[in-house]
């Protein structure tokens, strides 16, 4: 017998304790500040069709499909074992038998085939984990043996039952269920066996499903399997924009700057952590955590997690956190070398299935550390000082961002000038990059677009300022840099850096200022398909294109600069890690003006997968990354062999060859 | 206890440029800084305040706008700022300038027992290192100069021992308090305003004590109490250098004919 009402008693247990547990994790998020995660209704939906019930994300990669499989048997076998609680519960008189007999043929056939299927996928996901476990997952997690255990467990009870049920049918003379045909080969296990005895295994296998099947659903808000319940409203409540910017923060006296605790982040942060199921794909493309720093992006998460839950209680009754978010990076903490080692790539976001948004978390934390302490790596007091001071990350006077151009005929932007070249602090005082941007004004020449020079009036985007944390200089510069574009009357934008662009096109929105801002690839892709450069294309070396973050993933632009490429008759070779997979040269998110002290070195590791292409010349789209390439080369000793150029000079080498003739 | 650190508000020297015709400098459009020297005294004073709970109180003389210079000390947490502005004080060179500071520093030692008068080495716009010193001798203080590190400071005893940064060589000294101290750039690194302390600086009153209150002599102050008379400010000739080697075809010969030169020169020693 299966005990009707011992069940439901169990089973009423189970779902209090369920609903109990959950209300206590989840009103923890609502220590959270506010974030608007509802509007565009209709957008989210179909977000979480596609990333959550189609595993978009998730199948992009090996293994996924098992993870796709896992969780569509979830969803059918949700199915079976809520008519499991039902039947039990109503000692078997309300089932799928009360349907008729072909519809519920073929829902007992579909549990039983997709039961065969979780089986092979559990027992892939298990060998994975055993045999061949890649190196960004805690491959021998107690908490992922003990779910996947359960899950085994439910589908061998679940054959256990029927099979035993069916072996007393046969025993009683009766037929199979030909709609059960693994059942059916499972009864045959029992063939031979007393009668009672294969009722007393059935019974004893529907008590062994229950157990698992309560006990699962007990464990699950205390593990990472949280995820079961909060990767789909996550997929719903993602960011439907870019995370390409941070918020602005209002300056007034009783306000906090940045986050120092977790009450700082926002609910939809906390859930985020809620959501995480720790499958490292984060961690497998994160530069820092590939290069032996302390940053690890899951484990941030994890401990925002942590920290919730140890704080969240307090905090809700009005207490003050006893956990510090900001300390060891043991327990619940996050350690400033981790904070302070994100290059703000963005891979992170782009890798996670469920839309984490793990890079705005850190450098919120990095707001609360410049901002509201005073505290961050020493070498970057130079580097703030320079740019309220002067305007520019060296603290070159303002005057020499004219140098560039002492012997080029370029003219002050005016009125009616169409576009403003934003040269960049890179661009005007790195003399490298200005070779660069001696060359982009070639280009523009010759296509003869109209274009003019701020001049010493430009100031630092303020790009670094705010992936530093340092939003009061950077909230002051932005005004100043819009107060010169009123005034000149600046409404499109070139600009030759990455940072600059995104800075300009996305942050500076926020300032109530509309520009049309382009990347210099994007112009010379319009101007080159317009037929306005004079190019010849020519048979070039081996040429091997690295995407910049700010570009490719933060922005979407990838086919741009391949084209001007391909118009100078370049055939761009690809790293295995491109487009918006690219790997950062280690100098975003203000990493350009610290030193990299701690595990090796970002652009070294770059530097040897594009070499790995045997590539003559290494092609960029970023100032920042010109640096780092060089130098990679330099560490590597390649630089007398690989030249680094960007797209800009690669064109501008053509275009003499054309006017040549 | 007291502290007085003294600040001037000075112009981005590397943003100022000399006419060529008139000899004069070119300030126009030139933000002024605090002198980089005396953020290096201000952060001493603040170091001192965290270890010894002095009070810190950062005086500046100079036009009206040279608040926003104080205002920079009390973002980074001087307890009180004294402006020390007056038509009368303009124009003055070193004498006449630690004339005005050293009567300021004597008014607040008044009210509470001075132990030190921290300055920075020199200014980046005049580069004489004689205010700090100058301050010293008119309050009769004990005058340590290029100090670069305060070991020890006895309240009781009032005496401190600080390291004094010279060529080649420190100097250990024991000074009796109140004592007046220029500092040099390697002493510490200054910290970092954080944004609460920069919101309360920009609304914080900054008094300003003009010549009523001072009530010094005018002619022993500004342009009439200044003997020092600057007759021509100007750039030094630099001399075009000479293009050496092939650096693009030769790097390894070239950066031996440079090393060449420069032994020649008795630009580098073997």
């Amino acid at each position: 017998m299966n005990h009707p009402k011992i069940f439901a008693l169990l089973v009423v247990i189970s779902v209090v304790a369920f609903i109990y547990s959950c209300i206590v994790r989840f009103r923890l998020v609502s220590v959270g500040k506010p974030s608007d995660r509802i509007s565009r209704f209709g957008e989210r939906v179909w977000s979480m069709l596609l990333y959550a019930f189609g595993q978009k994300r998730v199948v992009s990669r090996p293994f996924g499909l098992n993870h796709f499989a896992i969780f569509w048997s979830f969803l059918v076998l949700a199915l079976a074992n809520a008519e499991f609680v039902v039947s039990g519960v109503t000692g078997k008189a309300v089932s799928f038998m009360l349907l008729p007999h072909p519809v519920y043929a073929a829902l007992y056939l579909l549990f039983d085939v997709i039961s065969v299927v979780t089986i092979v996928a559990i027992l892939i996901a298990m060998g994975r984990r055993f045999f061949c476990p890649p190196k960004f997952i805690d491959a021998l997690s107690r908490d992922a043996f003990i779910i996947l255990t359960m899950i085994l467990g439910l589908m061998i009870a679940f054959f256990g039952t029927h099979g035993a049920e069916m072996a007393a049918r046969i025993a009683e003379g009766k037929n199979a269920f030909h709609y059960m045909p693994v059942s059916s080969a499972v009864a045959g296990l029992f063939a031979g066996m007393a009668p009672h005895a294969i009722q007393h295994a059935a019974v004893g296998f529907w008590w062994l499903h229950a157990v698992i099947l309560l006990s699962f659903l007990n464990y699950l808000p205390y593990s990472k399997h949280m995820h079961i319940l909060t990767a789909i409203p996550n997929c719903f409540l993602r960011s439907l924009t870019q995370v390409n910017t941070l918020p602005r923060e209002a300056f007034t006296k009783d306000a906090t700057y940045g986050v120092g605790d977790i009450k700082g982040f926002t609910w939809k942060d906390l859930f985020d952590s809620y959501s995480c199921t720790e499958c490292g794909r984060c961690q497998d493309v994160c530069p820092a955590a590939n290069t032996g720093k302390p940053l690890n992006p899951k484990q941030v998460i994890h401990d925002l997690k942590l920290n919730v839950l140890a704080n969240g209680p307090a905090l809700l009754e009005g207490g003050k956190p006893g956990v510090p978010l900001i300390g060891t990076g043991e327990h619940g903490s996050i350690s400033e070398d981790a904070i302070w080692s994100c290059t703000s790539c963005g891979a992170c976001m782009e890798a996670c299935p469920v839309f984490i948004e793990q890079m705005p978390k850190l450098l919120m934390l990095r707001r609360h550390l410049v901002e509201t302490e005073g505290k961050f790596p020493e070498e970057l007091i130079t580097f703030f000082e320079n740019s309220e001071q002067r305007s520019n990350p060296w603290g070159i006077a303002p005057a020499e961002r004219t140098k560039w151009y002492a012997n080029l005929d370029v003219k002050p932007f005016d009125e009616h000038t169409e576009y403003l070249f934003f040269v960049g602090c890179a661009g005007a005082f790195d003399a490298r990059s200005k070779q660069v941007t001696v060359a982009l004004a070639h280009i523009f020449d010759a296509a003869g677009i109209s274009w003019g020079v701020l001049g010493r009036d430009e100031k630092c985007c303020g790009d670094s300022l705010r992936r530093l944390g340092n939003e009061y200089v950077f909230d002051r510069m932005v005004r100043e840099n819009i107060d010169t574009f009123k005034t000149r009357g600046v409404k499109k934008i070139v600009t030759q850096c990455p940072h600059c662009f995104s800075t300009l096109k996305n942050d500076y929105k926020q300032f109530g200022i509309e520009l049309e801002v382009i990347h210099h690839t994007e112009l010379l892709q319009q101007l080159i398909a317009a037929g306005k450069l004079p190019i010849s294309a020519a048979a070039q070396g081996r040429l091997v294109f690295h995407d910049s973050c700010y570009l490719a993933r933060h922005n979407d632009i990838t086919e741009a600069p391949r084209a001007v490429l391909a118009a100078t008759g370049a055939e761009p070779l690809e790293m295995p890690r491109h487009g918006r997979e690219s790997f950062c040269c280690g100098a975003g998110g203000g990493r350009m003006w610290m030193e990299e002290n701690l595990g090796t070195r970002i652009n070294t590791t770059r530097v040897t997968e594009a070499l790995a292409e045997n590539p003559d010349t290494i092609c960029v789209s970023c100032p920042y990354c010109l640096t780092m390439m060089e130098d990679g080369l330099k560490d590597v000793d390649a630089f007398d062999r690989v030249h680094v150029k960007d797209v800009a000079e690669i064109v501008a080498e053509h275009l003499r060859e054309a006017v040549k003739k | 206890m007291l502290i007085v650190t003294c600040i001037k508000q000075v112009p981005d020297t590397t943003q100022v440029k000399i006419d060529p015709v008139t000899n004069t400098l070119v300030r126009e459009g030139v933000p002024f800084i605090m002198n980089p020297y005396d953020t290096h005294a201000l952060e001493e004073s603040l170091r001192l305040k965290d270890r010894y709970g002095f009070r810190v109180v950062a005086i500046s003389m100079g036009p009206p706008n040279a608040d926003v210079t104080l205002r920079k000390a009390l973002a980074v947490g001087v307890d009180e700022v004294v402006l020390l502005s007056d038509r009368a004080f303009g124009g003055a060179d070193t004498l006449a300038t630690s004339k005005v500071l050293a009567e300021a520093i004597a008014r607040l030692a008044k009210e509470d027992e001075l132990a030190f008068v921290i300055c920075g080495q020199q200014t980046i716009d005049g580069d004489t290192a004689q205010v700090g010193p100058g301050i010293a001798t008119r309050m009769k203080l004990a005058q340590i100069t290029l100090v670069d590190r305060v070991d020890s400071v006895d309240l009781t005893a009032k005496r401190a021992v600080l390291r004094r940064k010279l060529e080649g060589r420190h100097e250990l000294v024991e000074s009796r308090m109140p004592a007046m101290l220029t500092v040099v750039r390697e002493i510490n690194r200054p910290r970092y305003p954080t944004v609460p302390m920069r919101l309360a600086a920009a609304d914080a009153p900054v008094p300003i004590w003009n010549n009523e209150v001072l009530g010094l002599d005018v002619q022993t102050i500004g342009l009439k109490g200044s003997p020092t008379k600057v007759n021509k400010i100007f750039s030094p000739q630099r001399e075009m250098g000479e293009i050496i080697g092939d650096g693009t075809h030769d790097p390894d010969g070239t950066a031996k004919l440079l090393i060449d030169r420069m032994l020649e020169k008795d630009l580098l020693a073997l």
